[in-house]
C-alpha cells in the first residue's frame, strides 16, 4: 500500500499510537493535571490540563509554553492518525521528546502563577495526567524508534537530550514553585547525600556480587554436579522475602558486632549499612551466576577444542577465548543484577542504611506524597540511566553482530 | 614419526580402539577412514593427547608422547577440526598467530608469517588480513583454520574431518589445495575422514578401520587393487570400484605415440575417469593428450585403458 503513495501521507491510523493518543485524551480530559491548595495540610484541588490551557497565563512566556504544549499534543494527535511512514515516525519521536520538556515546564509555569496569585504557602502538585502523559509519550517514543528501528546511539542521545532539557529546567529554577521541588528545596543539603549513599549501597553490593558470582557461575560451568547444588541455593533465597532477609540477618549480625568490638567500630551492625548490602549481594547472586553460566554456555565447543588442540592452558582459554565470548551475556546479567538492587536499595532504608528509600518511606509515614514522589523519581532515573549505561556497554563489547551479515560480496572472493 | 604399538582404548567397557599399530613416516599424508563408531577420530585425537590410550605406546621421533610438557607437545602439532573453531572475536590475521604468539615469536617475524599463509591458500592479504571469522564464507574460514594450524610451522599437522561441512565444490577445491600444500610444505599429514573419495584423492597412505581395528593399510592404488577382504571391497564401493581406479590414473601414463587425431585434447594429467567419461560423451574410441602450449603427447586408445597395456608408450 505504502508503495503507491511513497511521498504522500494519506490516512490510516498506527495502532499503538492511536491506542496512546486514546489514552491520553482520556487523561487530560478526566484527570487531573496539578492539584493546587492553599498549603501543604489540605489536599488540592484538582486542576485538569485543558484548564490550564484555556485559562491562559498572566505573563507571556508561560502562554507561548501553553501554545507550544497545546501544539505538540495536537502533533503526537495527527501524527498517529497518519501511516506511520519515516518522516512522521521522526516528528512523533520529536514530539514525544518534547512533550516530556514541556509537560515539566508548564507545571512548573503554572505552579509559579498561583504562587504569585495566590499566596507564597501555595502547593501545586503533580497530579495523573502529568504521570499518565510522561509515561504515554515514553511509549509513543519507543514505539516509532522500533519502527524506526533506530541504533542505540541514537537512543541513548534522546535519552541524555530529553534528560538534559529537565534538568535544565530544573536547575534554571523553572519548576522551584511545585511542591515536590519545595520538597526538594527543604532537604537540598540531605538530597544528594541522599542519592550518593542510595548508590555506594548498590556499589558496595555489585562488587562483591561480581566477585563471588563470576567464580561461582565459573565453577557451575566446569562441574556440572556444581549445578544441582548453587541453584536451589540461590533460587530459595530469591523466595525469602527481602524484610524477612533484613530481620533474619539482624540477629547474628548484632551477635558479631557484640563479640569482635574491632567489626563493630569498623561500622558492622545488625542495622545499617551491613545488613542491607549483605542482603542485596545475597539476591543479585542469581542473576549474575546464571548469566556467567549463560554466558559461558554459549561460546561454542568447537573454539574451546581449538583453543585447547594448539595447546593453550585452562587459564589462557579463559582469559583469551572464553571470558571475552561470554562477556555481553555475563554483562546483561550484571544489569539485571543492577537494576534490581537499585530498586531494591530503596527497601533498605528500612533498617536504617539510608538512601533514597529513607526520603520514600519518611513521605510515606507522613502521608507527604511529594516528598514519596522525591524518593521514587530519582530512584526510577537511576535505573532507567543504569540500563542505558549497560545496553551502550554491552553493544560496545559486542564482536560479532546478531545478524550474520557477510560483508564480502561474492565478486571479490579470491577464486580458489 | 609417528609410532602407535598396541594401543588399545574403552568407553565405559565398549573398546574403540583395539591392539593397534601403525607407522607414520615423515612427509606422509596418512588418511584415516572408517565408518562413524571406527575409532578414527579417537585414534588422532591421541596424537596431541586430547584423549588418553588405555595401554600401548605412541611414540613421537622415537619418543613417548607422555614424555613430553602437555602444552609442549600440542603446540608441536598443527590442530584443525571440522567446525573450524576460530575464535570469532579476533582477526584473521590474530587467529592465524595464536600459536606463534604463545610460543613468543617476534613481532615482525609473526607477521611475515602471518602474509605467507595467507599467500600459500590464495587469500588476499589486504582484503582478509583484518577481517572478523565471521566474515568470510565457510571455505575460506576453513583455509583459516588450516593457515592457522600450519602457523607454526608443526612437525605434524592433524586434521579431524576438516572439509565435512563445505558444499561439494568448496570441498574439492580445498582438497586440491590441501594436496598442493602437502606437496609445497612436505609435512606429515594425518586427516581423519569418512569421505572415501577424499581418501583417495589425498592419501599416500589409507588407514582403513573398522570397530577399533585396522582393516588395511596401504596406498590407495594398493587398497583398490589388492583389497584385502569384502569389508574394503564394500567400503570402497563395490560396484565402482573399477571407476575408482581409473581416478588414480592420468592420461599421460597411457598416451600412445601417435599423430594427432581430429578433436580436441585432454591434459596429460587428466584422470583416466575424466577420458572415459569424455569418450562416453563424444562416443569415440580415442582421444589426444595435449600438454602445455598446445604441445602434442599423444593418444589415448580406449582398449588400452581396459587392457591395462600402452602398446607405443609416448613418455
Amino acid at each position: 500500500m505504502e508503495r503507491h503513495s511513497p511521498r504522500g501521507f494519506s490516512f490510516g491510523c498506527n495502532p499503538v499510537s492511536g491506542i496512546l493518543s486514546l489514552i491520553a485524551a482520556w487523561a487530560i480530559i478526566g484527570l487531573p493535571f496539578v492539584r493546587s491548595a492553599p498549603n501543604r495540610m489540605m489536599t488540592g484541588e484538582p486542576v485538569g490540563l485543558w484548564q490550564v490551557l484555556i485559562a491562559g497565563f498572566s505573563t507571556p512566556l508561560p502562554s507561548t509554553l501553553g501554545w507550544l504544549l497545546g501544539s505538540v499534543l495536537l502533533m503526537c494527535l495527527l501524527t498517529s492518525l497518519l501511516k506511520p511512514l519515516r518522516v512522521i515516525l521522526w516528528l512523533q519521536v520529536f514530539a514525544a521528546c518534547a512533550l516530556v520538556v514541556l509537560l515539566v515546564a508548564v507545571a512548573g509555569a503554572w505552579a509559579q502563577h498561583m504562587a504569585l496569585t495566590q499566596s507564597a504557602n501555595a502547593r501545586t502538585s503533580l497530579g495523573g495526567a502529568f504521570w499518565i502523559l510522561l509515561v504515554l509519550a515514553w511509549l509513543m517514543a519507543a514505539d516509532a524508534l522500533q519502527r524506526l528501528t533506530a541504533g542505540l546511539l541514537t537512543r541513548v542521545v534522546l535519552l541524555a537530550a530529553v534528560a538534559a532539557g529537565v534538568v535544565w529546567m530544573l536547575a534554571s529554577g523553572a519548576g522551584d514553585a511545585l511542591s515536590i521541588m519545595k520538597e526538594h528545596a527543604n532537604r537540598a543539603d540531605t538530597f544528594v547525600a541522599a542519592v550518593l549513599r542510595h548508590l555506594q549501597i548498590v556499589l558496595f553490593a555489585l562488587v562483591p556480587t561480581v566477585c563471588i558470582g563470576l567464580p561461582l557461575g565459573w565453577w557451575v560451568h566446569r562441574q556440572r554436579a556444581a549445578n544441582a547444588a548453587v541453584f536451589p541455593v540461590l533460587n530459595i533465597i530469591q523466595t525469602i522475602p527481602s524484610i524477612a532477609l533484613f530481620g533474619l540477618l539482624m540477629a547474628p549480625l548484632a551477635l558479631l558486632a557484640a563479640s569482635f568490638p574491632q567489626l563493630a567500630r569498623a561500622g558492622i551492625s545488625g542495622v545499617g549499612l551491613a545488613p542491607g548490602v549483605i542482603a542485596l549481594v545475597l539476591y543479585s547472586l542469581l542473576p549474575v551466576v546464571r548469566g556467567t553460566l549463560a554466558g559461558l554456555q554459549q561460546v561454542p565447543q568447537a573454539v574451546v577444542d581449538a583453543a585447547r588442540g594448539m595447546g593453550m592452558s585452562d587459564l589462557q582459554i579463559a582469559v583469551r577465548v572464553q571470558l571475552p565470548l561470554a562477556l555481553p551475556v555475563l554483562l546483561s546479567g550484571i544489569q539485571t543484577a543492577t537494576i534490581a538492587a537499585i530498586g531494591m536499595a530503596t527497601i533498605t532504608a528500612l533498617i536504617g542504611a539510608g538512601g533514597l528509600g529513607a526520603i520514600m518511606f519518611e513521605g510515606l509515614f507522613s502521608s507527604a506524597q511529594d516528598l514519596v514522589l522525591l524518593g521514587v523519581v530519582p530512584i526510577v532515573g537511576l535505573a532507567v540511566l543504569a540500563d542505558a549505561l549497560f545496553k551502550l556497554i554491552i553493544k560496545l563489547v559486542q564482536i560479532t553482530p546478531q545478524t550474520t551479515q557477510h560483508t564480502t560480496p561474492q565478486t571479490i572472493q579470491t577464486a580458489p | 614419526m609417528i609410532e602407535f604399538i598396541n594401543i588399545a582404548k574403552s568407553y565405559g567397557g565398549t573398546r574403540v580402539i583395539d591392539g593397534l599399530n601403525l607407522k607414520i613416516s615423515q612427509g606422509e599424508f596418512v588418511v584415516v577412514i572408517g565408518p562413524s563408531g571406527s575409532g578414527k577420530s579417537t585414534l588422532l585425537k591421541m596424537v596431541n593427547r586430547m584423549e588418553d590410550h588405555d595401554t600401548g605406546k605412541i611414540l613421537l621421533n622415537g619418543e613417548e608422547i607422555y614424555k613430553f610438557e602437555l602444552r609442549a607437545l600440542r603446540l608441536r602439532m598443527g590442530y584443525a577440526i571440522q567446525s573450524v573453531g576460530l575464535f570469532p572475536h579476533w582477526t584473521v590475521e590474530r587467529n592465524i598467530a595464536t600459536v606463534p604468539q604463545m610460543l613468543g615469536w617476534p613481532q615482525d617475524k609473526i607477521h611475515r608469517r602471518v602474509s605467507e599463509l595467507l599467500q600459500l591458500f590464495q587469500l588476499e592479504e589486504s582484503l582478509y588480513r583484518r577481517r572478523l571469522p565471521h566474515q568470510l564464507s565457510g571455505g575460506q574460514q576453513q583455509r583459516v583454520g588450516v593457515a592457522r594450524a600450519l602457523a607454526a610451522d608443526p612437525d605434524v599437522l592433524l586434521m579431524d574431518e576438516p572439509f565435512g561441512a563445505l558444499d561439494p565444490a568448496t570441498r574439492s577445491a580445498l582438497q586440491l589445495e590441501m594436496k598442493r600444500v602437502h606437496k609445497v610444505s612436505g609435512k606429515t599429514i594425518v586427516l581423519v575422514t569418512h569421505d572415501i573419495d577424499e581418501a583417495l584423492l589425498l592419501a599416500t597412505k589409507i588407514v582403513l578401520l573398522d570397530k577399533g581395528r585396522i582393516v588395511q593399510v596401504g596406498s590407495p592404488m594398493e587398497l583398490l587393487t589388492h583389497p584385502a577382504n569384502d569389508f574394503v571391497v564394500d567400503f570402497l564401493g563395490r560396484s565402482d570400484l573399477g571407476i575408482k581406479r581409473l581416478s588414480l590414473e592420468t592420461a599421460g601414463a597411457f598416451a600412445r605415440a601417435e599423430v594427432a587425431i581430429d578433436g580436441p585434447g585432454l591434459s596429460p594429467d587428466a584422470s583416466l575417469r575424466e577420458v572415459v567419461s569424455f569418450m562416453a560423451v563424444h562416443r569415440v574410441m580415442k582421444v589426444n593428450v595435449t600438454g602445455n602450449e598446445a604441445t602434442h603427447v599423444g593418444v589415448v586408445h580406449a582398449a588400452d585403458i581396459f587392457s591395462g597395456t600402452v602398446p607405443g608408450h609416448a613418455t
